[in-house]
């Protein structure tokens, strides 16, 4: 058994890997396997996560004072349900309505506080070794790279003269920054590719001890 | 005198014959016990000499600016607490009530003299020790250990706070911003224009569009691979209703394969009022926005294929993605469309810069609704955000200024 599952799993490496050469049909169908498996596992992960530990215990545990809540959930995704009958359709909306205003609220305060709020203050802090060649250099180029980086982000002045020059510069902070997490992420990548290679030629081949 | 000195000396062989025996076996036990004895004394002097002193001043309270969940304990450290010293560490006692029984509740290593008690009841007495321990152990078996108890402190009650005050900058400067944002929005509801710079990706967009209709070939909307509780795919959603009215209007086909129920049904929604608002309901099918699967890579592999087979003329990735941005990204550029990407993703930024044509860096995803419409009300957000980030860059200068005459402004931006 555990020979079969090698054996399908390097097939369906090499299927999916096929694809670099072109389009062909070991991809489609393992493209297909793909999706159908994990549209299925996700139906039923959700299915035992949500409604039946989340939904279903949670109303059946008496102690839980917080389970008559759990109803108005429960109803909220029966709303979503209404969109396969035609005429009361709209009610679908509720419950869309709900998750968009009640999510733009929670979220509000979290990306707030930890996107802007905190990011100043860290920008503002001198670092703890302040007073060597390299702390001024690295304090300098995090305030620098955060204030021109801001004022690349105004979009209410047009960006010209000083104003226009500091945006520009926030952009050259960005791109080296972009091609640094560029390569930093390709190795990770690489990684990964040597992994399955690994699989394929010690695993499946044992050409690799 | 002869029988006198035999008299004697029987007696005395007898007298020894008796007292022999009886005095081994009393030496034995003399011996034994004065050897035990000796011992347990030695042991005990040990013990208490290993027996560390308890730490002192213990004092509970309430943890401020919380929902009444936490107890802050902190102590004196016990004077045998230093290196080497006899206290290994500090073992937290709760109990219901002064006189009751204390069970454990946790430990802290040696030199440490606070503790968050974090399982406790709003409105529920607690009282409190802290008890100093001593061991020698061995594979995680002791060989012996001694401790000390503190006083009690106590009682003492979690409250809930309806403010926290820990966090008065952070609502004074979302009150200027939101204040901002209501102002600009009211000019711009009375007529008051604003000026938006241009942004090159959503430019783009119309042009974008025509191409795929000149070239009678689909376009293609993916929105990530988060849910509608993710703002950027609350701000592609708003961007998709955009690109799919000039669709419509064009008569163009557009595609939107998504990953999750919520948004499949949102942006059907969208999708579907596009092709009513330019007087073409009956053209938009359901199929065009269609569910393929909530995993990542089962996605990313379903969405290359579709791209390969179908050989879309355009291509919106706009929304919140991960590592199947490249993926998606390389493909769409091998099959000639033209590629017009967003997010706000700073790891997968990189790679839409390197495979797409456009692309829309973080804020500007959010502002491409805004741009596109002309809405007032969008606008006057914008321009409200923008001061925001004006008070942003001023306090970074006069942060900075600061710093160097020993004032640290930093510490406001400092949220607990």
């Amino acid at each position: 058994m555990e020979t079969f599952g090698i054996w399908l799993a390097a097939l369906l490496t090499i299927g999916i890997i096929s694809f670099l050469y072109k389009d062909n049909v070991l991809y489609k169908a393992c493209e297909s396997i793909f999706v159908g498996i994990s549209a299925g596992y996700w139906f039923i992960t959700y299915y035992w996560d949500n409604l039946y530990r989340k939904f279903y215990l949670g109303v059946t545990d008496m102690d839980n004072p917080h389970r008559f809540f759990l109803w108005i959930a429960f109803a909220l995704g029966v709303m979503m349900l209404t969109r396969l009958i035609g005429k009361i359709g709209w009610l679908s909306r509720w419950p869309l309505a709900f998750i968009v205003g009640a999510t733009a609220g929670l979220y509000m305060m979290t990306y707030f506080v930890s996107n802007a709020f905190v990011q100043v203050g860290a920008t503002i802090k001198l670092p703890p070794d302040f007073g060597s060649v390299g702390s001024y250099i690295s304090f300098g180029m995090i305030a620098l790279g955060t204030f021109s980086g801001l004022v690349y982000f105004f979009f209410s002045k047009e960006h010209k003269g000083v104003f226009g020059g500091t945006a520009k510069l926030g952009i050259w902070f960005l791109m080296v920054t972009f091609g640094a997490s560029f390569g930093y992420t390709v190795m990770s990548r690489m990684s990964l590719m040597l992994g399955r290679l690994d699989f394929l030629f010690g695993e499946w081949l044992g050409m690799i001890n | 005198m002869i029988r006198r000195l035999f008299g004697l000396l029987s007696g005395t062989v007898i007298f020894l014959l008796f007292l022999f025996p009886t005095n081994i076996v009393a030496q034995d036990e003399v011996a034994g016990d004065s050897l035990s004895g000796s011992e347990s004394a030695m042991d005990t002097l040990l013990l208490k000499e290993k027996t560390p002193q308890p730490p002192f001043n213990i004092v509970a309270e309430d943890v401020d600016n919380d929902a009444g969940e936490a107890i802050k304990l902190s102590w004196d450290l016990s004077p045998d607490d230093f290196q080497d010293g006899n206290v290994k560490e500090y073992v937290v006692l709760r109990s219901e009530s002064a006189e009751g029984t204390y069970d454990t509740l946790g430990n802290t290593t040696q030199g440490i003299k606070s503790f968050i008690d974090n399982k406790v009841e709003i409105g529920k007495k607690y009282f409190y020790k802290i008890a100093a321990l001593n061991y020698e152990k061995v594979n995680y078996v002791y060989l012996w250990n001694a401790n000390s108890e503190s006083a009690v402190a106590g009682p003492v009650v979690a409250t809930a706070q309806w403010f926290n005050t820990g966090r008065i900058w952070v609502l004074l400067t979302i009150l200027f911003i939101s204040g901002a944002i209501i102002y600009f929005i009211w000019g711009a509801k009375s007529g008051k224009s604003f000026y938006i710079r241009k942004i090159a990706g959503i430019d783009e967009v119309e042009n974008a569009v025509g191409r795929a209709t000149e070239m009678g070939r689909s376009i293609y909307y993916v929105p990530g691979i988060h849910d509608m509780d993710d703002v950027q795919t609350l701000a592609s959603m708003s961007i998709l209703g955009r690109v799919s009215k000039m669709a419509a209007q064009n008569d163009t086909r557009i595609d939107v394969p998504v990953s999750r129920s919520l948004v499949m049904v949102t942006a059907r929604e969208i999708v579907k009022e596009s092709y009513s608002k330019v007087g073409r309901p009956d053209s938009f099918q359901d199929e065009q926005v269609r569910y393929l699967t909530d995993d990542q890579f089962g996605y990313a592999a379903a969405i290359d294929g579709l791209f390969v087979r179908e050989k879309p003329a355009t291509i919106f990735l706009i929304g919140a993605f991960f590592a199947e941005s490249l993926i998606m990204a390389e493909t769409g550029n091998s099959i000639g469309a033209i590629q017009i990407a967003g997010t706000a993703m700073p790891a997968q930024l990189p790679f839409f810069v390197a495979a797409c044509d456009y692309t829309l860096i973080g804020e500007e995803l959010f502002a491409a609704s805004a741009y596109l419409s002309r809405e007032p009300k969008l606008l006057g957000s914008l321009k409200g955000q923008d001061m925001g980030k004006a008070l942003f860059l001023i306090v970074i200068v006069l942060g900075i200024i600061l710093q160097f005459f020993d004032v640290e402004m930093w510490r406001l931006f400092e949220v607990r």
